[in-house]
């Protein structure tokens, strides 16, 4: 059973389209390990039971009948709470949207689907992907399949700790300021946040609309690289969607790093944040990839202390307005109230938990009549120079390499204010703000034995130099497992 | 930087969220300290300066102005706290004469 568990998206689907094992095998596979061990875990908060067996049911006829499920055949996948699904209850990790049953499914849910993907449920995470550990999540914390009194990260913690237990082959995320790459990095797998437009937004849960995007976590590069082709490309639903077709990113899995130019941006080594064993392990994955014919240079990101202020206008002005439209009328909780002004305020008050409120009251101050000039507009030109700084380096080099997060995974209550838990994401947050491509993966374990991540930066729709290079490093370091009865083989 | 308490109450009114006194007041605390933060932006020399909105350089798509379906009422109103003759019902918008 554990076998199946931690055999992988690609090798899943060949077995299935080989008729080496049935989808409704695999299938019940995952579903008995969730039912054995997320209750230690809390990585899903909807298992789909039925719906995913009926799914692998049709898909086994399908093939029995000599049809191509697609790429992702039988392959199960769960999907983070703040992506939509038709039929399947969808909250975002919140009380505002409590027993919510969408209509319709995402463009990238829809995708999945098409492409032969089981949908095994839903996933925990932040409310509204606001945080960093999913400690945020108004349902149940999520725990870290590695050490069980540690967090798996945020926002996408769910999706994190769902992969690296094998409660899922795949799952997709949301990153908007590192939610997709943080997690990983805690939870010892592969995330990867494409390029912003790649992936259609239509369906997902807005946070912050000029920031956030879809994309897939996994245990291999190879794994997160087929997702990442089935879900990608342009989606008329969403105007922001780049009109380029899918990238083809298997022939880069085996390509090699041979001549490729690889950056090291000198802010993300510098200052006390940083803990050591998380640096020496980011060097050693760029020795990997020298190793492998690679040349390594030191860059320059001049303005990567500013990622952080900037984002925390950018993101909350956007969130204030994005959720604006939770105001009890039409779906999810409505306060009982005499008057219309008052239903609204409190059934937002009654809905939404603390740091979603505390972000909406920050976005609402930054667009106050008067503001915008001195704060979102001014955090807007500070992130065109950001992405100036990326734009500079990625002419010197093909790609930049550069830890994930400060530390590995925290303790569940660890991080006491505001500021210490936005800090977890200090490293993450200039690739959203400049939206080009992210992959995260781990390259070793600390003396405590937590994964560490790496993650390699890219130009804007160079998802594939970050797939070539990723999978040298992934040759060299391995994929992870976790000790615990999930991980045993 | 130090906020008032009426500042962050005309904050949460615009928010249109309903706070109790405990809450504002430790969201005075809260919003100060991340202000704070975010002023180091000030420190940034941004004249002439563009303002950045996507990654890569698109213009607005349009799809073609032709009639399409959408959701039916009743699908629509599947999740509705309250509905009423095919509408969403919601309390009184006025409030009535006294």
């Amino acid at each position: 059973m554990s076998e199946l568990a931690f055999a992988g998206v690609v090798e899943l689907a060949r077995r299935v389209r080989a008729r080496e094992v049935s989808a409704r095998e695999v299938t019940d596979a995952f579903l008995a390990r969730i039912d054995e061990h997320d209750g230690a875990i809390g990585s899903y908060l909807v298992v789909d039971h039925d719906g995913a067996r009926a799914r692998a049911d049709q898909l086994d006829l399908e093939v029995a009948a000599g049809k191509d499920p697609g790429p992702l055949a039988g392959v199960p996948i769960g999907v983070k709470d703040v992506i939509v699904t038709e039929g399947l209850t969808t909250t975002a990790g919140s009380r505002i949207l409590d027993g919510w049953v969408p209509p319709y499914d995402a463009t990238a849910v829809a995708r999945l689907r098409a492409a032969g993907a089981v949908i095994l449920g839903k996933l925990n995470c932040d409310e509204f992907a606001m945080g960093s550990s999913n400690e945020r999540s108004a349902w149940k914390p999520c725990t870290n399949p590695w050490d069980t009194s540690r967090v798996p990260g945020g926002s996408s913690g769910g999706s994190a700790a769902a992969v690296a237990a094998g409660l899922a082959a795949a799952t997709l995320g949301t990153d908007t300021g590192g939610s997709i790459r943080q997690p990983a990095a805690f939870c010892g797998v592969v995330g990867l946040k494409p390029t912003y437009g790649r992936v259609s937004r239509w369906g997902a849960i807005a946070f912050a609309s000029s920031l956030d995007q879809i994309g897939p976590m996994a245990r291999s590069v190879g794994d997160a690289a087929r997702v990442l082709e089935v879900i990608a490309g342009v989606d008329r639903r969403d105007s922001t969607s780049i009109d380029q077709p899918a990238p083809q990113l298997e022939p880069s899995l085996a390509a090699g790093v041979s001549g490729l130019r690889v950056g090291l941006p000198k802010e993300f080594f510098e200052g006390a944040a940083l803990d050591g064993e998380v640096a020496a392990a980011v060097r050693a994955a760029a020795d990997a990839l020298a190793a492998a014919g690679a040349t390594l240079k030191d860059v320059s990101l001049p303005h990567t202390k500013y990622a952080l202020p900037a984002y925390y206008v950018v993101a909350p002005a956007e969130a204030a307005s994005n959720l604006a439209r939770y105001d009890g009328v039409r779906y999810g909780h409505r306060a009982p109230a005499r008057e219309l002004g008052d239903m609204y305020a409190q059934s937002r008050a009654q809905g939404f938990g603390p740091e979603v409120k505390r972000r909406i009251m920050i976005g609402t101050y930054a667009l106050r009549a008067g503001y915008y000039d001195a704060y979102y507009k001014k955090a807007q030109q500070v992130r065109a120079l950001i992405k100036r700084d990326f734009d500079q380096a990625l002419e010197e080099v093909d790609v930049l390499l550069a830890p994930v997060a400060p530390t590995p995974a925290f303790g569940l209550g660890e991080k006491a204010t505001p500021i210490d838990m936005y800090l977890a994401d200090v490293f993450t947050l200039s690739c959203n703000l400049a939206g080009i491509p992210g992959l995260a993966l781990p390259v070793g374990n600390a003396s405590s034995g937590l994964p560490i991540g790496a993650q390699l930066l890219g130009r804007a729709l160079d998802e594939a130099t970050l797939v070539r290079a990723g999978a040298v490093i992934e040759a060299a370091f391995g994929t992870r497992r976790p000790p615990g009865p999930w991980g045993a083989p | 930087m130090a906020l008032t308490r009426d500042e962050v109450a005309e904050i949460a009114q615009l928010a249109r969220l309903a706070m109790s006194d405990a809450e504002l007041e430790s969201l005075r605390g809260e919003l100060a300290a991340i202000l704070d933060h975010v002023a180091a932006l000030g420190e940034v020399d941004t004249t002439g300066v563009e303002p950045m909105t996507h990654a890569v350089p698109t213009t607005l798509r349009l799809r073609a102005d032709v009639r399409e379906s959408s959701l039916p009422v009743e699908v629509a109103l599947g999740d509705a706290p309250a509905e009423r003759d095919g509408c969403f019902e919601v309390p009184a918008i006025i409030k009535a004469a006294t």
